[in-house]
């Protein structure tokens, strides 16, 4: 398995590609999944202000 | 009869209201795919591929960039669809669905430029050369840009997004140009390691891996672009009474 993962002199070169592939990746899913929480808490507050009136 | 079954099947679909609730069923299965996907295409990748006796360990880049590649461009027709369905009828989802769909499409293009940079430097010498393929490549990451831009620069949005998809409609011509630029200049860059016949260069277990992330990239960017669509859908909907229930039963 660790051999699997010597990659030689293209160490640098692999894994600067598979990091940033996976890492815009988790970045776009960050930043969906806390538009969504931020959505959702405004609008429970909205929804909890207007019950209150 | 059938027909009107169809007919109310994709009417539903293209209501926001009835589309939300199955978009949130479908994205954890888009996320088991993405995630059994790429547990494979590391293994065949990593532990089962040989290193190849020309490029070496490099190669390796190729398993994801292939797949960004392909995506990006897929991506782009799809959006490009989309934006021609909902500027003939108007629908709304329809337009929603494209918008969702660029930023997964830039993000692929992205990755493609990326990786594609970090092979060519040991390959040929250098991060970026001004081929055919490549330059090509970097206009598709403007076009999508150029999109997005477009369409939160018009106030409107039904202007803006009939502006929007006559630019996405201009751009389809880059993809042909992508596609087959490999074959009409004399670029720098490889011909297709797997044509469309199927007819592959590559080693089987490179190949695998190469598929494997292929469709882990397709399942990922349903899962993302379904997330963008139902932000976006809570968004603009966000003083209707049924999303407002919709919120408070998932939270409670």
């Amino acid at each position: 398995m660790i051999h699997a993962l010597d990659m030689g002199k293209y160490a640098y070169y692999v894994w600067t590609s598979y990091g940033v592939t996976f890492g815009v990746m988790l970045i776009e899913i960050i930043l969906l999944a806390t538009r969504r929480k931020s959505l959702i808490k405004s609008i429970t507050r909205q929804i909890r202000l207007n019950r209150e009136k | 009869m059938m027909k009107l079954f169809t007919k109310a099947f994709w009417l539903q679909l293209s209501s926001p209201k009835t589309f939300y609730p199955v978009a949130g069923k479908l994205i954890p299965w888009f996320w088991i795919i993405t995630v059994v996907l790429t547990l494979v295409g590391l293994y065949y990748g990593f532990v089962l591929a040989p290193v190849d006796y020309q490029m070496g360990n490099s190669y390796r880049i190729m398993f994801i960039h292939v797949p960004a590649a392909w995506m990006s461009m897929w991506i782009y027709l799809v959006m490009c669809i989309y934006a021609i369905i909902g500027l003939i009828w108007r629908t709304r989802l329809s337009n929603m669905m494209a918008v969702a769909l660029a930023p997964t499409g830039a993000l692929m293009t992205f990755i493609a430029l990326w990786t594609g940079a970090f092979w060519g430097k040991p390959t040929w010498g250098t991060y970026w050369v001004w081929d055919a393929r490549l330059t090509s490549e970097l206009i598709l990451l403007f076009l999508y840009f150029g999109y997005m831009a477009l369409r939160s620069a018009i106030d409107e949005p039904q202007r803006a997004a009939r502006a929007s998809a006559l630019l996405a409609m201009v751009g389809v011509i880059n993809l042909p140009v992508i596609y087959f630029s490999v074959k009409w200049w004399n670029t720098l860059h490889q011909t297709m390691t797997v044509d469309a016949t199927g007819k592959a260069t590559l080693p089987e277990p490179a190949l695998i891996s190469m598929l494997a992330f292929t469709f882990a990239f397709w399942a990922y960017s349903f899962a993302v672009s379904f997330m963008r669509v139902r932000n976006e859908i809570i968004e603009t909907e966000k003083t209707s009474k049924w999303i407002s229930e919709e919120l408070t039963e998932s939270n409670k």
